[in-house]
């Protein structure tokens, strides 16, 4: 018997909404077909009418988790565009916000794959170390979850020698409590069945799919901006790429925690050796007409603003492409031929972030599936009358 | 006079007041315990400890609105929950901790009165299943398959299990087979594989995690419950706290020597032993993560079943020693 259920927009398992219809067979996927648009925002559009200053803070809320990427990610950009040389000082502490952020993503997502494996236990370890981390990002620079320490030409917030001490000890803490969930990670029997083969994606497939992030690095391509292409400090600094070749759920959580043990040792390098000097340089209001490509490593993978200036203190167009995006070609890759109750724990394995990867929006009629354009105020006034008109429906049927 | 014990008998103790009295403690119990293990505090707020977190529950799930859906088999849909509930509460009154007069089978205390207890605890899981496939929604009716399935793994490991005590002492009155164990305590000891066979099997029963197969939100939202709110939702849930009691009840009475005592000193022999094996139980939830259906039914039939019979083996081999 094949029939379609609906994951999403609205489930347990997403905390963003999509649409993920699967055909199954019994337990098993024979088809996948996955719906977005669900969260679109209009943040490209918004930056066209934004300065290049007001623009942080435009970009830094694409993302709730990795604000900071986004927003490093404009910046990185912008700074090239205006030949802003920003001072090692400021460029230290940007890269070493950007690595907590990524230890709090990592931490976050083991959380959530150990409640989509249904151990709530490892979830709640993880996330309540995970509360660690967050209190240094609120320590440097006053906010827990938008950071908003970059400015064009540097960073906003200096650290001091107290601040110092006090990363040094959380992230010492954090070593040992992660060497730990790599330990359960790899070795708890019930969880290693559950992830273990479970969403295979091939090497070769990861390549043709342009998987990117932990996903690929699970699948043995070696891919990470931060080493292919080092922008600032990263050419500096001793850090391993981390890799597995089991190219399933099991070798993104070993990727994930590898890596935060990575960024604990590059945040330890970038504490001890923070040089002395100005933080930030005064930056010009407009920058030269131009266009430029910046990327940067998201905790999720690489991510890519495109940015175009027209010689104005506005850009002309923002293209963000985010991770996800990236990596949703393999995850229908991935689905097919799973199981129902692998679903959430594949989906969750590339670390989704959908309001990131949101750049369209379709309008498909709930009958007819006829896709149409329409103009916001006519949509608007649809709404309306909808609404005045129309008596409350109970009871109401809707079709897949 | 006699009707009126009766009616005390089934309505007060040891019939529902008590049982719901003494299920919600136990689930406060195991919610607090998992929450102790994983580094959060549990209820704390209603009650003293939050000990009447789960009866607020209860009646707020009571005044929650009752939806039943277009598509579901009305009849069906609305009766199952009450008939899970009777048959639970029914099971709870063969336990040997009320029955503890040896002397005197009675209706509630008789030869074969284990097997009633099974078969009793086995019915929820039926249940359940047509709960699910009456609501016709896809997500309850992938929780109802799943439910059947994985009821044939566990079921035959826990009844090979929970029987091979029964076969040693010779008896298949459950007041008996505590007896039988009163007076030689050592012998428990020989059911130790069986004890652990079982405690995994009812965990299965109880759909707790590593085996909440059935409803696991991330994967089928609600699962068998899908559809179910308000009262209904109630009482399955009273049905599946009433079942973990009569379940560790039934496991301290077979395999750790039942409730000695007579009343009173019975009564606490039960209330630390089902403890105990609640304690077990929830030892296991927060230590394991889901697993698959499949890998259930692999598990039960290549490691549960074959315990079980190795266990049914020692007792018998262990019977023909001692005669």
């Amino acid at each position: 018997m094949s029939f379609q259920i609906p994951i999403g927009p609205q489930h347990p398992a997403l905390k963003e909404p999509i649409s993920l219809r699967m055909t199954v067979e019994g337990e098993v996927i024979t088809d996948v077909d996955m719906r977005l648009g669900y969260n679109h925002r209009g943040m490209e559009k918004l930056a066209e009418e934004k300065s290049w200053l007001q623009n942080i803070y435009v970009t830094e809320r694409i993302c709730g988790i990795c604000s900071h990427s986004h927003a490093t990610c404009y910046v990185q950009g912008v700074e090239k565009l205006m030949e802003l040389a920003p001072p090692r000082r400021g460029l230290y502490i940007r890269y070493l916000v950007a690595e907590l952020e990524r230890v709090h993503s990592h931490l976050l997502w083991l959380g959530v794959a150990g409640h989509e494996a249904g151990f709530d236990s490892f979830f709640m370890y993880t996330w309540r170390d995970r509360e660690i981390v967050m209190d240094l990002l609120e320590m440097i620079s006053g906010n827990r979850v938008h950071y908003a320490i970059n400015t064009l030409g540097g960073v906003r917030r200096d650290i001091d020698e107290g601040q110092k001490a006090k990363i040094l000890e959380g992230v010492a803490t954090l070593r040992k409590r992660s060497e730990y969930y790599f330990y359960i990670g790899a070795n708890e029997p019930s969880f290693v069945a559950r992830i273990a083969g479970v969403g295979y994606l091939s090497k070769e497939s990861a390549i043709a799919l342009c998987a990117v992030g932990p996903v690929a690095r699970a699948s043995g391509v070696a891919r990470d901006v931060r080493k292919d292409d080092p922008c600032a400090v990263y050419g500096e600094l001793d850090f391993e790429l981390a890799t597995a070749d089991t190219c399933d759920v099991l070798g993104r959580v070993v990727v994930r925690v590898k890596e935060l043990l990575e960024s604990y040792k590059l945040i330890e390098q970038m504490v001890k050796g923070l040089p002395a000097g100005d933080i930030a340089v005064k930056a010009p209001r407009k920058a030269k007409p131009g266009e430029v490509v910046s990327r940067y490593e998201a905790p999720r993978g690489e991510n890519i603003h495109y940015i175009k200036a027209n010689g104005t203190d506005k850009p002309e167009r923002l293209k963000v492409r985010a991770p996800t995006l990236a990596n949703y070609p393999a995850t229908v890759e991935m689905l097919r031929k799973g199981f129902i109750a692998d679903i959430p724990l594949i989906f969750a394995a590339i670390d989704p972030c959908i309001c990131c990867a949101e750049r369209t929006v379709t309008l498909v009629a709930a009958g007819s599936g006829e896709e149409s354009v329409v103009r916001m105020s006519d949509l608007r006034r649809r709404a309306i009358a909808r609404h005045q008109n129309a008596p409350v429906k109970r009871n109401a049927v809707w079709p897949l | 006079m006699a009707v009126v014990r009766t009616l005390l008998y089934l309505v007060v103790y040891p019939g529902l007041l008590f049982l719901f009295v003494y299920s919600t403690f136990c689930e406060w119990f195991d919610r607090k315990v998992y929450a102790r293990l994983q580094n959060r505090m549990g209820p704390t707020h209603t009650g003293r400890f939050g000990l009447l977190q789960p009866i607020a529950d209860f009646f707020k799930l009571m005044a929650k609105e009752d939806i039943v859906p277009e598509a579901a088999d009305k009849r069906l849909f609305n009766i199952l929950p009450v008939v899970g509930l009777a048959v639970v509460a029914t099971a709870g009154l063969l336990l040997p901790v009320w029955n503890f007069d040896l002397a005197n089978p009675g209706p509630t205390s008789f030869s074969g009165d284990i097997i009633v207890v099974l078969y009793l605890l086995s019915l929820p899981t039926l249940i359940l299943f047509l709960a699910a496939w009456a609501s016709t929604n896809p997500f309850a009716t992938i929780g109802g398959a799943r439910v059947l399935t994985m009821f044939f793994g566990y079921e035959v490991p826990l009844f090979l299990a929970v029987l091979g005590p029964a076969i040693l002492a010779d008896s298949w009155r459950l007041a008996e087979i505590a007896a039988f164990y009163q007076a030689k305590p050592l012998l428990l000891l020989t059911n130790l594989l069986g004890f652990i066979v079982a405690v995994i099997a009812v965990q299965a029963k109880l759909e707790r995690t590593p085996f909440d197969i059935p409803h696991a939100e991330t994967e089928i939202v609600g699962g068998t419950f899908t559809e179910y709110s308000g009262k209904k939702l109630a009482l399955f849930r009273l049905t599946f706290d009433i079942e973990l009691v009569i379940s560790s009840g039934l496991l301290a009475a077979v395999f750790l020597g039942g409730f000695p005592g007579g009343a009173v000193v019975g009564f606490l022999h039960f209330v630390v032993k089902t403890l105990f094996v609640i304690f077990l139980l929830s030892l296991l939830r927060a230590l394991t993560s889901r697993i698959r259906i499949d890998q259930v039914v692999s598990f039960a039939w290549k490691y549960l079943a074959p315990l079980a019979v190795l266990q049914l083996l020692v007792t018998i081999l262990l019977k023909g020693l001692l005669s």
